[in-house]
């Protein structure tokens, strides 16, 4: 008489449909696709006019240069000093994939582990949101008080940054049980680690995809950010050092290499979401 | 010989926030092989867990449910289920889900059974689709591939048509049939519709409401293949009514106590 199993439901539509979870994959994967010619012809023409527009705005109201440089300007900066700035971007990307990959590893595995113990869950929780929500910058002063001015402190605060990020999108996904499923491997003998890599895992996959994007731009963020604090390479030490300079063509051809490498991390998870979670969407 | 499936003085207690539920109470059902059995009852009264607790998923508190005389301790790998949706993996296209039994048990599908189960079920060359690019009753010809992929001899059904509509429904009726027709596999099966149960078996057990216990049970004397026509004779009929009313009255009997507590409560009329 001590059974403590829960009553089996199985309510497939009433609950919303089960597949289908709190959170999809919308904010991924449902971006609008261009389809034809004339979209592509449209989407070109606009681009042309807002870049053209703020060359001839920027040459009939005569701004300086140190205000707001032309988009020629920027252009012939990016091709020029590219360079001297790609060893930089080699640093910031070595930094970003470092600490992501670590971040990222530690805060799937903590999800997949923590959601398994419902009690370790509520104590640990409060404590993931102020990581979530504490600006990993903020620790960058002491982290190149303790490591010095290389890649470990800008490793560490990336990792930080995108660590907690990753976990707690993770997390949602794990917590996500679909009885039902569970059940259907149950009844062909399944073990729980065959359940959480049957079931469990692909369930949450839609969610880690939102995680790890969400947490690789953080990542970025935090690396540029941290760069800027201290030490002599980097992009976001290139920021600081040309607005110092006032080499603003060079400072924004830095901004829009950031922004290149923003649309690509983007893109890259968007691609995968597609790929591997798009039976939700 | 022992029968198939044996269900012993199976009872089933589930504590909840508000105290013990008694689920089903004392239910002892043999079911002989090859037969299909249907068992139909008011809302809640213990179907599922009577079924669930003869395919393994969860213990009873007390009694036992053996098969061929064996007692059933946990998922059986004899023993297959249907689910009430069709239960596919989002994830996985048609041929990755029939398969999914076969990974999780780690054996070789025999795949000309399984094609053979595909041309059947009329899903041939739909191995590549994934679950929301078929139909319903499509999903559920799926699940019961999946289901009898891997040569079961006992397969439960918990009210696998209920979501599909009437057409789809005789269709996938007609489908068990001839499944069983090959087959011979003792099957039994939750429904909510007394046609179903008796167009499909050879028996139909009315639990009572909660906690379940077995009402009644009633032989179908139809010899297979059924036409659909027989549904129309009057023996049909007057046995849909009988077993309707079997479950409606007890139904009403539930509710006859607080009504006339309610009546006693309200002041007398002018």
């Amino acid at each position: 008489m001590s059974e403590t199993d829960a009553i089996p439901v199985f309510k497939s539509k009433a609950d919303g449909g089960s597949d289908v979870g709190i959170t999809n994959m919308s904010a991924l994967t449902s971006g609008p696709g261009i389809k034809s010619a004339g979209e592509v012809f449209a989407v070109i023409l606009v681009a042309v006019i807002v870049v053209g527009g703020m060359e001839l705005a920027l040459n009939i109201f005569d701004v300086p240069q140190y205000v707001l440089p032309k988009p020629s300007e920027i252009a012939v900066a990016l091709v020029y000093d590219f360079h001297f700035i790609a060893p930089h971007l080699g640093h910031t990307l070595v930094e970003l994939f470092g600490g992501f990959a670590i971040g990222a590893s530690v805060g799937l595995i903590l999800a997949a582990v923590i959601t398994q113990f419902p009690f370790v869950e509520k104590i640990v929780t409060p404590y993931i949101l102020l990581l979530v929500t504490t600006p990993m910058l903020a620790l960058v002063p002491l982290l190149i008080l303790r490591f010095g001015f290389g890649y470990e402190p800008r490793i560490i605060a990336v990792a930080l940054a995108s660590g907690p990020m990753v976990m707690i999108n993770a997390a949602t996904g794990f917590r996500r049980v679909d009885q039902g499923k569970i059940a259907l491997a149950r009844s062909y003998g399944a073990s729980t680690l065959q359940i959480f890599w049957k079931i469990r895992a692909p369930m949450a996959l839609p969610m880690i995809f939102v995680g790890l994007m969400v947490g690789s731009i953080f990542g970025l963020l935090t690396a540029v950010g941290a760069e800027m604090v201290g030490g002599g390479f980097g992009l976001g030490n290139r920021l600081t050092s040309y607005s110092s300079m006032i080499q603003m063509p060079q400072f924004f051809a830095v901004v829009l290499i950031l922004s290149i490498l923003g649309i690509l991390i983007y893109v890259l998870f968007f691609l995968l979401g597609k790929r591997y979670a798009s039976w939700e969407a | 010989m022992p029968p198939k499936l044996g269900v012993k003085g199976a009872t089933k207690v589930y504590s909840t926030r508000s105290g013990d539920l008694l689920a089903i109470d004392r239910c002892s059902l043999d079911i002989m092989e090859g037969e299909i059995v249907s068992i139909v009852g008011p809302s809640g009264c213990g179907k599922t867990t009577l079924l669930w607790s003869m395919s393994g998923l969860h213990g009873l508190s007390a009694g036992e449910v053996q098969l061929d005389g064996v007692p059933v301790t946990g998922p059986n790998p004899d023993i297959s289920m249907v689910f009430q949706d069709a239960n596919l993996l989002p994830w996985r296209n048609l041929d990755a889900n029939i398969n999914f039994p076969f990974e999780i048990k780690g054996i070789k599908p025999d795949r000309i059974w399984v094609d053979e189960l595909l041309n059947r079920v009329g899903l041939e060359g739909f191995g590549g689709r994934f679950p929301r690019e078929l139909s319903g009753g499509m999903q559920q010809r799926a699940a019961l591939v999946r289901a009898l992929s891997f040569k079961p001899s006992v397969l439960l059904m918990d009210e696998p048509f209920g979501a599909l509509d009437a057409f789809t429904r005789e269709e996938m009726n007609r489908l068990v049939e001839e499944i069983w027709l090959d087959t011979k596999i003792t099957i039994v099966l939750i429904t909510h519709s007394i046609e179903e149960a008796i167009f499909l078996s050879d028996r139909v057990v009315v639990l009572s409401p909660r906690p379940g216990r077995v009402a009644n049970i009633h032989t179908v004397p139809f010899a297979r293949p059924r036409s659909p026509e027989i549904m129309a004779t009057k023996e049909v009929f007057d046995l849909t009514n009988a077993i309707k009313q079997e479950i409606v009255g007890t139904q009403q009997s539930r509710y006859a106590d607080r009504d006339a507590a309610m009546a006693e409560s309200l002041p007398a009329a002018q």
